[in-house]
């Protein structure tokens, strides 16, 4: 079998660099195979998958010492559009992929750069509609799709132009279970059937290892790659999957890759859990401490008075006396007026405190004629931990974005902390609700670390100095003049939550935080997240990724068409739904344990 | 249908719009347009920019009238409706007027003049709504390919700038800003133009990898004819213009215009042969297109012609203030812009609304991993329309069902190997 893609010895060295983005590169990806590219953030996958494509040099700029080889052309000497009838690119975003303006539009375009015969580019159009099941989509504008149609039409478009070699960038990161699972699945049918050649990166293994023929991990920047059989790479991978992760736990060998081959080999530790009981996390705090005096360990040493007075300690006997107030107004009339004044400034700012993070009910939000969210009824205590999950375009996004009052109910009530959140103004509402949204780049407007802390000092009235105390401790490593642009995904999501707490919300609202983050990041950001829930914050995390969801969330609520389509403890609402379980409970299954860390808690004392 | 049709069907009305100021005819029109919108328009993205070319030309009224209270008008009138305080000038500012005497026959003028305005943007608005641009740019003669994607490249991204300052806008809220106001919206500038930046260039990186200007050789003989020809035309087509515009040479302006226009038709046509371009179902003008556009040239030859027999109801005076009357030959005229109402093809709705096309309706839940406990799901579709089946599983570790190997495939020679799937399916 001949190599489809072949690497000699390649280097790439990008201008203005320190040192080689990849080194000494040197492998043969064989026709119809599947190649999995893996490794932690900014190892250079990016530059592989475009050295490929014969984007680099070509249009990155950089130099390219030995030689890269796609189906017998060299990218020495063919720019990539000569590459084009060869290599399919699909980069890591569908929508910056798209030239026209409609789904058939884009399927034929590139078949018309090519300069192929109108019956021919007509036929493989229907082909491809059929392939990908987008028949029904033909004439939708693309700007209407969802995600995952957005992703097929991209995976489509190319396949027009019958590539022998697709490369592809993190085609499912922002994916629904399901919609990846089509997508994964349309990849295995043109290796099977077709003998396409597949290169992929992703950074979701658990969804992708096992379709993969050969792993490619680079274990670190300008290291050389090391590339073998999918189980062999895994048990020397610094990333893995939970499954592979149980697998080493328990020393199976040949590792499994899939759930269906660690079921098989599973039954000794099933039986070996089935008298024990998962530990128990730290529960939600449905009474506890606020998070006004529980997370100011860390920023106490920043807190100035008024902050302090703002949200003042919950004295059982002052709660009291608020409640009476609130039920007999008549009796506080009575009272003079100065001290009327007084207590009633501070029975509103107790009322923020003493109501729950967020209370959500029967909630309606229409986004144009759509219908958006329906009936949605949702109370969040303090110190709890919730997952949002749902299709894309469930609507979890826009019920966090009404959290913080960017979209007007149509019908229901929504409170933050007893504030109505899109009449409150965005200074007040500051204290009582953050967003780091699905880019955290949207939130960062400085030129320098150091600046945007101090803006977000000044936003918050917090102490100066607050913000960059949390980013110290979330980021250890980032200097003050390092532009935030210049961050990894993963250092830029935990800027944009530093910023978001130096208000000290109460409530903490996250949208898609780990997509683009490798596990490293990912057990960075749970880490942090269960310290801020211990802390008594309550967090709200709309996500497609249910290992995330598993780790870290007391609470599971999946949405479907704008409703609530269950809610519950994460471990009922997930081990029943196929779509949401984590790989650990699909292998321990009927057995409720959902992640590595609580496998290996019971397993290690005893071992 | 041929978008050119469209765009015929809406010059036809603006032409007819340009030559009357008669209110009740210019709100025919609007009409007309309006009604055929109504009907024949689809759920697409840029039909609903009718509404925004609506918005528009109110709004082109609204100043011009703003203009006539505020500047004056040149127009003599006796009825004085109000006085405003007058701006004294200086004696060089002489022609210019600040405040001062405003009338009705002034305001009437200035409604007339800018209803014309507005009826204008309307009918462009209309064939906006009813042809997709990005369709018509593809009419181009294939030497003008390139630049026709540059539009429709930069057509594309102005949705995509107007939604990034909202969601910036929005992240302001995020982090404690007032996200209302001019200076918000002045300060999202920056990160706007570097998102919309990093978006082009990765455009940019994806048509290129798309096989974007791909050129055929051509021999240097037929390099050098197109750029003779070309420029010739060009010279030819300015020297025969200035010819017919300049007060002597009428004799010659014509025929080197007509040359100039053969040699520059010429030259894009042999440059078209350096493009390998081909075109994907180009629009046919078919029979309804030739109606449609009749229709619109009816319309605008009609009411140029009723300008020579009815001139004075096409322009009802301000001074003196008459009621302005609707002549019947010309209304009827512009009625017959209706006539695509009812012979254009009916758009195809989708079943639900467009932005509502998230998500995979009808879509089983199904393993992320392939768990051994699901069995895969049975037909079902990815869409939201109607069920369609697909291919079944092929069996684990069965035969792969395809017999022919996917063979190295030159493009467009015969059925690919993607062709078998038609065969695979039943």
């Amino acid at each position: 079998m001949s190599a489809a893609i072949r690497f000699e010895q390649v280097s790439v060295t990008y201008e203005n660099a320190t040192g080689p983005a990849i080194r000494g590169v040197d492998l043969a990806v064989p026709e119809g195979e599947l190649a999995l590219l893996v490794g932690p953030s900014g190892v250079g996958k990016s530059t592989m998958l475009g050295a490929v494509s014969g984007l680099v040099p070509h249009f990155t700029g950089g130099t390219l010492h030995g030689r890269v080889t796609v189906a017998g052309r060299d990218t020495r000497t063919h720019k990539p559009r000569e590459l084009a009838d060869v290599v399919g690119t699909v980069g890591q975003d569908p929508l910056s992929h798209f030239v026209t303006d409609t789904v058939e539009d884009e399927l034929a375009y590139g078949m018309e750069s090519l300069g192929l015969a109108p019956d021919v580019m007509r036929r493989r159009v229907e082909e491809i509609l059929d392939l990908l099941g987008l028949a029904e989509l033909r004439d939708r504008p693309i700007a209407a799709l969802s995600g995952g149609q957005q992703q097929r039409v991209a995976i489509g478009s190319v396949l027009t132009t019958h590539p022998r070699v697709l490369v592809l960038d993190e085609p499912t990161s922002a994916l629904d279970p399901a919609a990846a699972e089509e997508v994964l699945a349309v990849l295995q049918r043109l290796v099977h059937d077709l003998g396409t050649t597949v290169l992929l990166a992703e950074h979701r293994l658990e969804r992708v290892v096992q379709y993969a023929d050969q792993v490619i991990l680079l274990p670190a920047p300008g290291a050389a790659p090391v590339v073998g059989d999918p189980a062999e790479v895994m048990a020397r991978s610094p990333v893995r999957p939970p499954v592979v992760d149980l697998g080493r736990l328990a020393d199976w060998s040949p590792l499994p890759l899939s759930v269906r081959d660690a079921r098989r080999k599973a039954g000794p530790l099933r039986e070996r859990l089935s008298g024990l009981t998962p530990p128990a996390r730290p529960a939600a705090v449905p009474d506890g401490p606020g998070p006004g005096e529980a997370s100011r360990h860390g920023a106490e040493a920043h807190q100035d008075d008024s902050a302090t007075a703002r949200r003042p300690r919950r004295g059982g006997l002052f709660r009291r006396t608020v409640k009476a107030k609130a039920i007999e107004p008549r009796t506080v009339k009575a009272q003079t007026a100065k001290t009327q004044t007084v207590k009633a400034k501070a029975a509103k700012t107790q009322a923020a405190d003493v109501a729950p993070p967020a209370a959500v009910s029967g909630l309606a939000v229409r986004r144009g004629r759509v219908e958006a969210l329906s009936g949605v009824g949702l109370t969040v205590r303090s110190g709890e931990a919730v997952a949002l999950m749902g299709r894309n375009g469930a609507g979890k996004s826009t019920l966090l974005r009404t959290l913080v009052g960017m979209h007007e109910p149509a019908s229901g009530t929504v409170r933050v902390g007893g504030l109505v959140p899109h009449r409150t103004g965005p200074r007040d509402l500051l204290r009582h609700v953050g967003l780091v949204p699905q880019e955290p780049r949207d939130l960062l407007y400085a030129n320098t670390v150091r600046a945007e802390c101090e803006a977000a000092d000044l936003d918050a009235g917090a102490a100066p100095g607050a913000c960059r105390a949390l980013v110290a401790e979330l980021l250890p490593d980032v200097a003050d003049a390092t532009h935030p642009r210049d961050l990894s995904e993963g250092q830029r999501l935990a800027l944009a939550l530093a910023i978001v707490l130096t208000a000290r919300p109460p409530l903490i609202l996250l949208d898609e935080p780990t997509r683009g983050l490798d596990y490293a990041a990912k057990a960075r950001l749970v880490e942090i997240l269960r310290a801020l829930a211990a802390d008594g914050h309550a967090i709200v995390l709309a996500t497609h990724d249910v290992e995330l969801a598993a780790e870290l969330a007391h609470r599971v609520v999946i949405l479907a068409d704008g409703e609530i389509v269950a809610d519950g403890p994460t471990a009922e609402v997930v081990v029943s739904s196929p779509a949401f379980a984590p790989q650990v409970s699909k292998v321990l299954a009927p057995l409720p344990w959902l992640t590595v860390p609580q496998v290996r808690a019971v397993l290690e004392p005893t071992a | 249908m041929h978008p050119g049709a469209w765009w015929l069907w809406a010059l036809g009305l603006a032409t007819a719009a340009s030559r009357t100021t008669n209110p009740l005819l210019l709100c025919l029109l609007v009409g007309v347009a309006g009604y055929v919108v109504a009907a024949r328009r689809t759920d697409a993205p840029w039909a609903r920019s009718y509404a925004a070319f609506l918005k528009l030309g109110l709004l082109v009224l609204g100043i011009r009238l703003v203009f006539a209270v505020v500047l004056g008008s040149p127009i003599p009138g006796t009825h004085t409706l109000f006085t405003l305080p007058e701006v004294p000038l200086p004696e060089w500012a002489r022609g210019v007027r600040i405040g001062g005497r405003v009338t009705a026959e002034g305001l009437v003028f200035a409604l007339y003049d800018g209803l014309k305005l507005a009826t204008l943007l309307v009918c462009v608005g209309a064939a906006n709504a009813l042809a997709n641009p990005a369709r018509l740019l593809k009419s181009l003669p294939g030497a003008l390919y390139e630049a026709g994607v540059a539009i429709v490249v930069a057509m594309t991204f102005a949705p995509n700038l107007v939604a990034d300052v909202a969601r910036l806008r929005a992240a302001r809220r995020l982090r404690g800003r007032p996200d209302r106001g001019a200076k918000a919206l002045l300060l999202v500038g920056l990160p706007v133009l570097e998102g919309a930046l990093e978006r082009s260039v990765a455009l940019a990186a994806a048509m290129d990898a798309r096989g974007y200007g791909r050129t055929a050789q051509v021999p240097p003989a037929v390099r050098h004819t197109t750029t003779a020809l070309t420029l010739g035309g060009l010279l030819g087509v300015c020297a025969g213009t200035y010819g017919l515009l300049a007060a002597q040479g009428a004799g010659y302006g014509l025929p080197v215009l007509l040359a100039g226009l053969v040699a520059a038709m010429g030259g894009l046509w042999l440059g078209g042969r350096r493009s390998v371009r081909t075109r994907y179902r180009p629009d046919r003008w078919g029979a309804r297109a030739w109606l449609v556009s009749g229709s619109g040239i009816a319309v605008a030859a009609l009411m140029v012609w009723a300008a020579s027999y009815a001139d004075a109801p096409l322009h009802p005076p301000a001074v003196p203030l008459t009621t302005p009357d609707l002549p019947l030959w010309p209304a009827a005229s512009v009625l017959l812009g209706l006539l695509p109402a009812f012979v254009a093809p009916v758009p195809v709705r989708s079943p639900r609304p467009p932005s509502d096309g998230h998500g995979h309706a009808g879509s089983a839940p199904r393993s992320p991993d392939g768990d051994p406990r699901r069995t895969r799901p049975t037909p079902r579709s990815w869409g939201g329309g109607p069920r369609r089946t697909r291919p079944a599983p092929r069996p684990p570790g069965g035969e792969p069902r395809r017999t022919r190997p996917a063979a190295s495939h030159q493009p467009g020679d015969g059925p690919g190997p993607y062709s078998h799937w038609k065969e695979i399916r039943r």
